[in-house]
């Protein structure tokens, strides 16, 4: 392997800006190890080689006529999600029914990485529609976890963590709509971050939950994730939920962080994710983390939010009710997928047979949950219902930030669990996002950087770090202040304990 | 398809029946831009030129409200009468349909931007009816579909559908009334009366076109009877496709008489969507609402909930053009117009005509007898709306100027007006091309009548011995050798002049 592809993305564009190496080499050594590992491995489905090529080169073109950096990360490849929309390329959202669809425009995230001069690889795998918490769930086959071949990458942004950890990318992108960004974070030893609500525009990102969807940065670094949140967040008039307000100064933030001072911030121990169903490696990584905040200066208080045990019921009806209508729009007429027109069935039949043969059974099972909790006389009972659980979670986190600036728990209750082991269980399956979920119901900031390995598997496990809205920058401090004294606690970079894959 | 419907007399309805009327009317805005994106919404593209992500729905699409949309939403709602929402939100309605590229249309539900209105409809004799509005909310359009083959024209049956997007996303504003109750046998005329209203009003607003026969205004009449003294409302339906002011006076007429005549014979009416047939002035059933569609209606939440501060909302009332009600009260006055006259000249949707042809230079009755008489003629003949004749005030009242300094005759100036009607250009440039020039130069008329005196001696001879009502042959025969252009009057003169008189 390359050694240019196990250096974080602040170094590689330094040395590219000092010309000690070319956009174009770094390119180049990615999509090496990318044909190398991606057959093991199947984080991308798809491989931009040509226009990763001619982005790297037009960023040595900058260098060689000593242009300016267009951003901290101009050169650097970067693996992005398969339900941001990206011009000339496929889109499919690890779906059939959008197997060969190529949009006619770019997410504005995107559109915001071609213009920091980030080198977009292609688009990595994930659960259906971003449904699920394994990518066991994509029409294209399931990604594989590189700490161990037989076990999930966590979903349903398993491609985009996975391809971090097999040093297929430094960097890349993933959205979060209950954890799809920080549980395949925390189960591949990676950084992964859920932005505020509304800080990272969703025009272009394929909706799964509007309300719940945002897309955020997924690296090996937590100043990596931090220079590439950057680079996408800020107020984006296509969206209209979009914030108009500066982004938070989270690159600041991780360098405050790393000098290893937490003195005066207070740290709130959740106490409800702990306990049964947590693994015990987990528990004893998660409870060594928060030791080692108190020994960095932050105060460590307990924090009961009740609300938080209705979160995944809740979340259970609101997202499948705004995916049944999201996904309505799938149905043959003007793209994707058209199964049985035959020029005898009826514009209907079409419709339906499409759908049958389009989406999978997940995809499936929470269309039909949507629809069912957003039918008259149900509507009350369960979205409204949920709407307002929702509510008292805002409440829960408002009393908390109130007492504490930062929320932690374990990022999931479990390691990496085996490929097929859940897929039978959809409630084992969903218990995986069972801490992550609140943050989306409140749309705060959450993040999850890596805490060390399992004492029982030997697998990563996650510290989720949970900030209020518009504070994320709260959370890339205590996160960066924790990644310097966890690697020199143990003596080098978690990452690098990754076995390596075999080169085919 | 092809069965005979039963109906019952108009006035053995009445009789036995009160009708309930409940009035949807959809308004297209004429913003430049749609509801939810940048794409222009000018009528008659090409199919699918005025697209984008958004209004085709593509995935990753979102929307964004359109602030002008908005702001015409509150106008009408706030000439309307109703109360302005402080707070309101977009809802999804959700229902598959190939012209919906959502499968959702983005509408409002249990939150419209307007509410709680009313609009007094004043009927041919001057009775007031006070139409009490429900609301007032603000949605998409849907795309159009044509559907080729089969009977009907409808989806079901046809060989294959061709679906047109330039409409999907256009601004729509959905009025709606409370139940119009206690109008009797008047209640086709009130639901006329009522839609016209609302047309002069959204056209005095200058928020849309207001065309019925393009759609940018189109009711959907719900019709009900219930048996006199019965407690409860009787079971409606929805008819659509409902294009012209007349049509929704007969839509409503013929609804009343087919279900009189059904509920008479111990039938019972279904609650269903029908459609309009112009041609044969009946409605037939379609869609079956037995039990109301489940719409799944929930919050938009791709938008943001619309808060129109209170300050913009004043701001938007002091923009509210003078009444289409209280100026014609004013209009009758400064023109002293009897009711009758006024009455005519609402009924030829020739106000704001004679207004404009007024403000132009006419005079207030000259301006009134083109525009209700002449023109609307015109305007039958072609079977268009009086205001879709390709003549402009100004050019009205430039040909009245004409008459006026002695240019034109009236007989005339119906051809020169005839002439801008055919697309000749100016008044000035038709009476040019054409010649029409009222022939004032006596030394040409002496000419033409002398000889037509010349060609007819024996009346010529005539007139001379003082049989001086045979001079009319003469004036005749000079009119006619002038193309018209004649002054008769003058004509006249000169033929008693040269025969000695």
């Amino acid at each position: 392997m390359s050694e240019l592809t196990r250096l974080d993305a602040a170094d590689l564009a330094a040395r590219i800006q000092a010309r000690e190496v070319s956009a174009v080499e770094v390119t180049q050594a990615h999509l090496d190890r990318i044909a190398a590992v991606d057959a093991t491995v199947h984080a991308f489905l798809h491989v931009d080689t040509e226009r990763a090529l001619d982005a790297a080169k037009a960023v040595d073109d900058d260098v060689a006529a000593g242009r300016p950096a267009v951003s901290p990360l101009a050169g650097v490849p970067l693996a992005l999600k398969d339900v941001l929309a990206m011009q000339g390329a496929p889109t499919t959202c690890g779906s059939k029914v959008l197997e060969h669809w190529q949009p006619p425009y770019d997410a504005t995230v995107t559109r915001r990485l071609r213009e920091a001069g980030v080198v977009i690889l292609g688009k990595t795998n994930m659960d259906e529609f971003a449904m699920g918490s394994s990518t066991e769930n994509s029409a294209f086959g399931v990604t594989r976890n590189p700490w161990d071949l037989d076990r999930i990458p966590g979903g349903s942004g398993g491609g985009s963590a996975a391809a971090l950890a097999a040093f297929e990318a430094p960097l890349a992108i993933g959205t979060d709509t209950g954890g799809s960004i920080r549980q395949p974070g925390a189960v591949t030893g990676t950084v992964g971050v859920k932005p505020t609500y509304g800080t990272v525009s969703r025009f272009g990102l394929v909706a799964f939950s509007s309300s719940l969807d945002q897309a955020g940065p997924c690296a090996r670094t937590v100043l990596d994730a931090a220079l590439l949140h950057e680079v996408i967040a800020g107020h984006d008039p296509l969206d209209s939920t979009s914030i108009d307000a500066p982004v938070p100064p989270v690159v600041a933030a991780a360098r405050e962080g790393a000098t290893g001072d937490l003195t005066g911030v207070r740290v709130g121990v959740v106490t409800e994710f702990a306990g049964d169903g947590y693994q015990p490696g987990v528990s004893a990584a998660f409870e060594a983390a928060v030791a080692q905040l108190r020994e960095l200066g932050a105060e460590i208080v307990e924090v009961s939010c009740p609300s938080f045990d209705l979160a995944l019921p809740a979340y259970y009806l609101i997202a499948p009710s705004e995916a049944s209508s999201n996904l309505a729009r799938f149905d043959a007429m003007r793209y994707g997928l058209r199964v049985g027109d035959d020029g005898e069935r009826s514009a209907e039949e079409v419709m339906s047979l499409t759908r049958a043969a389009g989406f999978g059974a997940e995809v499936k099972r929470r269309i039909m949950l949507g629809t069912y909790a957003l039918s008259a006389g149900y509507y009350d009972a369960y979205y409204g219902s949920a709407q307002k659980v929702r509510t008292l979670i805002m409440r829960d986190f408002e009393a908390a930030f109130g007492r504490v600036d930062v929320l932690v728990s374990p990022t999931t209750p479990t390691t990496a669990f085996r490929i097929g082991e859940r897929v039978d269980d959809p409630m084992a399956m969903y218990r995986a996002d069972l801490c992550t979920i609140p943050s989306n119901l409140a749309g705060n900031a959450a993040l999850s950087v890596p805490c060390g390995l399992s004492g029982d598997d030997g697998l990563p496990v996650g510290l989720q770090i949970m900030s209020p809205a518009l504070q994320d920058h709260r959370g890339y401090r205590v996160a960066a202040a924790y990644e310097v004294a966890r690697d020199a606690a143990q003596g080098g970079s978690l990452i690098t304990r990754v076995p390596e894959l075999e080169v085919v | 398809m092809t069965t005979t419907v039963a109906l019952m007399d108009y006035a053995d309805v009445i009789a036995r029946f009160d009708p309930v009327l409940g009035l949807e009317v959809h308004v297209e805005l004429s913003t430049n831009t749609k509801m939810f994106c940048g794409c222009p919404t000018v009528f008659g593209g090409e199919p699918n030129t005025q697209v984008c992500p958004t209004c085709l729905g593509l995935p990753g699409s979102l929307p964004v409200v359109n602030e002008i949309a908005v702001e015409s939403a509150i106008r009408i709602g706030l000439a309307l009468n109703c109360e302005i929402a402080e707070w309101c939100r977009f809802a999804r309605k959700n229902y598959f349909y190939p012209d919906m590229p959502k499968n959702f249309q983005t509408s409002q539900y249990d939150e419209p931007i307007a509410f709680d209105g009313w609009l007094d409809v004043t009927l041919d004799d001057g009775e007031v009816v006070r139409v009490q509005v429900e609301r007032a909310h603000m949605e998409e359009d849907t795309g159009k579909s044509l559907h080729v083959g089969g009977a009907t024209g409808r989806i079901h049956g046809a060989d294959y559908s061709l679906l047109d997007y330039n409409r999907a996303g256009v601004p729509l504003i959905e009025i709606v009334t409370k139940p119009i109750t206690g109008t009797g046998e008047r209640a086709p005329e009130v639901a006329r009366a009522y839609v016209a209203t609302l047309r002069d009003l959204l056209k005095a607003l200058d928020v849309s076109d207001v065309r019925m026969d393009q759609g940018s205004l189109r009711c959907d009449a719900n019709v009900s009877l219930m048996e006199k003294d019965a407690p409860e409302f009787g079971t409606r339906t929805e008819t659509k496709n409902v294009n012209s002011l007349r049509s929704v006076e007969r839509a409503v007429r013929y609804e009343m008489t087919r279900q009189a005549a059904l509920l008479a014979d111990g039938g019972s009416i279904l609650q269903e969507t029908r459609h309009f047939e112009e041609a044969s002035g009946t409605t037939r059933g379609g869609r079956r609402k037995e039990t109301s569609e489940d719409y799944r209606y929930f919050p938009e939440p791709d938008l943001v909930p619309i808060a129109p501060s209170r300050d913009w909302v004043e701001r938007l009332r002091t923009t509210l053009p003078e009444m289409p009600a209280a100026r014609r009260k004013r209009i009758q006055e400064e023109w002293s117009l009897t009711d009758l006259e006024l009455r005519d000249l609402v009924n030829a949707g020739a106000v704001d005509l004679v207004a404009a042809t007024v403000d132009a230079g006419a005079s207030a009755a000259e301006a009134r007898s083109w525009w209700v008489s002449y023109l609307s003629q015109q305007a039958n003949n072609r079977s268009v709306e009086l205001g879709e004749l390709p003549i402009t005030a100004g050019q009205v009242a430039r040909v009245i100027a004409l008459v006026a300094d002695g240019s034109l005759t009236n007989k005339l100036a119906r051809e020169v007006v005839d002439g801008v009607l055919a697309g000749e250009g100016e008044p000035d440039e038709v009476v040019d091309r054409r010649g029409l020039k009222v022939v004032s130069d006596d030394s040409a008329l002496y000419a033409a009548v002398d000889e037509a005196l010349a060609a007819q001696p024996d009346v010529a001879e005539k007139i001379r011995d003082g049989k001086v009502a045979a001079a009319g042959a003469i004036v005749g025969a000079v009119m006619k050798a002038t193309k018209g252009q004649a002054d008769a009057k003058r004509v006249r003169e000169l033929i008693l002049e040269r025969c000695g008189g």
